[in-house]
């Protein structure tokens, strides 16, 4: 009883340090006199937008940026499913495997996972220049850390009994794979994919930022260039799409199940 | 029983159609195929640019460790952000995820805007909303302190109300029969059921915070994103190359800490 | 004909397996094996066609040593064994008849079977098989819509597919409820005198291991501690091997029989 008091002064107290080292290093200048001029032209913006802006015969559109935008998330996705398969299988632990092999796959995917993607979609413009190309890299490299997690805990899961099956019927390591590991895992790798490609659109919708192509170059240049009705009819745009993609990719993932 | 060579087929069921599948198939082909050549993404584009993408790697390395000095400040702005943004958002959360679930308010008047609005809030990524703070506020660690606070209302308010959603009724019928309010049937019936996994949520959202903190100083939000764009400006990716590192060990520490207080929590 | 000479299994731990078995079963034969869990049952038939490692002895199939058998000359050999699960081992998710097929896959090239490419003989061997055992109309329905009596003779197809000389049956009927046993076990006696394949099973329940069996073995801690005719088998017998009286569950029940 005794420690358990002890315990909670020493969070209490540890949590107060916490909060103080972190407002005293906020600096508060107070709010801007423009501030809510700003916040009202903003609300204005969205609520009378750039209707104009929806499509344009000659292009740089909001419809067509947001087709670039969901075909970056569409190639990202397609590149992580695909390349994060070997992850998986090597970072799953399952009976009779080392261990050290396993947790070092795990490894690599906690550090791909962590490494931020924005950072990961400039390297990529420096690489093949900017545009949508380095920004579905950017993507697709960054999700294999969270996909070949998800796989692979899949892989873990996947009931050993058909495998055995299929190891005393003669088949080879491949068949073994192709007959009874890939139609189990099959399913939730893709309700995996259908998922991260729900995170992607929303990734992608702000990797223009960085020059890595999507709705994001047209926004940061209507935030920078302050007109906020076009501002307002891109993040219109992006709520729309965005839960359209969600509504649609949570259908198909029930029907998975 | 027919011989091993004769086709029992005549007394089989008619072997279902494959159509849905093919056609499945080639539906997800085409998207493909179209986003890659609308975006110019090629293979070829993708080897010319290999030399390009390891001349990127070969100057980061070795890491400037001097710049370590230089972005400490940054990391630990970095996170107070995080700090700051999540503790905003964890206790704006609580009065939505109460009007958001089902089995304390009744209403689907106050239930379905107050998840509409949790559901549209979750669909702004952190950045952009870290960028009309900065419009507003201007540039420094305010506006992305609010971004953080907003986006961790949308997260930890949902994730919180669907546990609410699942406690066990008992308590909650055990305080109406003694005659409380509905204050006092939600302090007493719902927050001791709710209230670990409630502080396991908001470590979680610690942790997305963390690393979204990271990249906010990009958009002018303040921490150690401002050096990335700062150094790759510059083109000294050896001073990238360290922020990288250092961005990364600081996460994987919080992630490592903050992973365990949750597993002691539950 | 299976040989086991002085096969011995012990494990890291030091506790022994199997100790010092020596067996010769006969072509048509139909053994049952009895013990406690426990006793080295499912140990010593999984070493028969080698999911499990021996660690002393051989065994000789059709005269070929499966335990020195390497690479293609293993999975030959296993391609001549059968083998059914007490948890079935389908793939749930796919068809009754891509199961059954997967039966086959020790007789083809890695590409024609991912490929799908089985020959017409193939489909018909696998369609004649489950009309064996009488479930040929659910041919293109998904395993897991099945009862688990009904999954049971889809495995049984599976090992009928595979053209087996062998059949092992580890426990097939601990999940099924008395009268789908009787069916399954029906099945399998069916298929022993009809195609003479020799059969090897496993069993819990006494009554039943004297109804079918032509040979019981009795297994105690990994060693045989009976082998003869059903006549043989005395409740005395039973005993011995269990190292003590019949329980109740021990019994299936005459109702089933």
């Amino acid at each position: 009883m005794k420690r358990r008091i002890w315990l909670r002064w020493t969070i209490v107290a540890a949590l107060i340090l916490i909060y103080v080292w972190t407002f005293a290093g906020i600096r508060f200048d107070g709010i801007k006199p423009t501030a809510g001029k700003i916040t009202h032209s903003i609300f204005k913006g969205i609520f009378s937008p750039d209707w104009n802006y929806v499509y344009l015969p000659e292009g740089e559109d909001l419809l067509r940026g947001l087709l670039e935008t969901l075909e970056i998330s569409i190639l990202g996705s397609v590149i992580s499913a695909i390349v994060c398969v070997p992850f998986a299988f090597w970072s799953a632990s399952r009976r009779g495997k080392n261990r050290a092999v396993s947790g070092s796959g795990k490894f690599v995917l906690s550090f791909i996972r962590t490494f931020p993607e924005l950072v990961m979609a400039i390297l990529f413009t420096k690489a093949v220049g900017p545009g949508s190309f380095a920004g579905a890299l950017a993507l697709g490299l960054h999700s294999i850390g969270m996909l070949g997690k998800l796989f692979a805990e899949e892989v873990e899961n996947m009931d050993a009994g058909p495998t055995e099956a299929l190891i005393a019927t003669g088949a080879n390591r491949f068949q073994v794979l192709w007959f009874a590991v890939i139609p189990q895992v099959l399913p939730g790798f893709l309700s995996y994919s259908l998922y991260r490609f729900e995170i992607n659109v929303r990734s992608a919708t702000i990797l223009g930022f960085v020059g890595a192509g999507g709705i994001g170059t047209p926004l940061i240049f209507a935030l920078s260039s302050r007109n906020w009705e076009r501002v307002g009819i891109i993040l219109l745009g992006i709520i729309v799409m965005v839960t359209l993609i969600d509504l649609i990719s949570g259908y198909l993932r029930r029907k998975l199940a | 029983m027919n011989g091993p060579g004769t086709s029992p087929a005549s007394r089989l069921p008619k072997k279902p159609s494959r159509i849905k599948h093919y056609l499945t198939f080639i539906l997800i082909v085409w998207m493909v195929w179209g986003s890659a050549v609308a975006t110019d993404s090629t293979f070829r584009e993708l080897f010319t640019g290999l030399p390009e993408m390891w001349k990127l790697i070969d100057e980061m390395f070795p890491p400037n460790w001097r710049y370590f000095d230089n972005v400490v400040p940054a990391m630990l702005d970095t996170i107070r952000m995080a700090i700051a943004g999540t503790t905003f958002g964890a206790i704006i959360a609580i009065p939505f995820a109460v009007i958001s679930a089902s089995n304390i308010v009744k209403s689907p008047w106050i239930l379905y805007p107050a998840r509409f609005v949790l559901n549209l809030i979750r669909t702004i990524p952190d950045l952009l909303l870290a960028a009309l703070f900065v419009a507003i506020f201007g540039l420094g660690l305010m506006p992305g302190v609010l971004a953080l606070a907003v986006f961790s209302i949308g997260l930890i308010a949902k994730l919180t109300y669907e546990a609410t959603e699942t406690i066990d009724p008992g308590p909650l019928e055990a305080m109406t029969s003694v005659g409380a309010n509905r204050i006092q049937r939600i302090v007493f019936g719902v927050v001791p059921q709710v209230a670990a996994h409630y502080v396991s949520y908001v470590l979680y959202t610690f942790e997305i915070n963390v690393r979204a903190a990271a990249v906010l100083g990009l958009v002018g939000a303040g921490g150690i994103g401002l050096y990335y764009e700062k150094t790759l400006g510059f083109l000294e990716y050896d001073k990238t190359n360290s922020i990288i590192l250092f961005t990364l060990a600081v996460v994987l520490l919080i992630d490592f800490i903050s992973t365990k207080l949750r597993e002691k929590l539950l | 004909m299976i040989e086991l000479r002085n096969v011995s299994k012990s494990y890291p731990n030091g506790t022994k397996g199997l100790n010092r078995i020596n067996l010769t079963i006969g072509k048509g034969e139909f053994v049952v094996i009895v013990g406690l869990s426990g006793a080295g049952k499912s140990t010593m038939l999984r070493s028969i066609n080698r999911l499990h490692e021996i660690t002393e002895g051989e065994i000789l199939i059709e005269g070929k040593s499966i335990t020195k058998a390497k690479g293609a000359g293993l999975r030959r050999i296993r391609r001549d064994i059968g083998m059914v699960f007490q948890s079935f081992n389908l793939v749930k998710r796919s068809s009754v008849i891509r199961n059954v097929l997967a039966g086959r896959v020790g007789y083809h090239s890695t590409l024609r079977t991912v490929l799908g490419l089985f020959p017409k003989e193939d489909i018909n061997l696998a369609l004649n098989a489950l009309e064996r055992v009488n479930i040929l109309e659910k041919a293109y329905i998904r395993a897991d819509q099945l009862s688990g009596g009904q999954q049971q003779r889809v495995a049984i197809a599976r090992v009928l597919a595979q053209q087996a000389k062998i059949i092992l049956a580890d426990e097939p009927v601990a999940s099924l409820d008395p009268l789908t046993t009787k069916q399954v076990m029906d099945d399998l006696r069916k298929i022993n005198q009809e195609l003479g394949i020799t059969t090897i099973v496993n069993l819990h329940y006494i009554d039943l291991a004297r109804e079918y069996a032509t040979r019981i073995i009795g297994l105690r801690a990994g060693e045989v501690v009976f082998d003869g005719p059903v006549a043989e088998a005395t409740d005395e017998v039973f005993a011995a091997i269990y190292g003590r009286p019949i329980h109740k569950d021990e019994l299936l029940g005459e109702a089933a029989l």
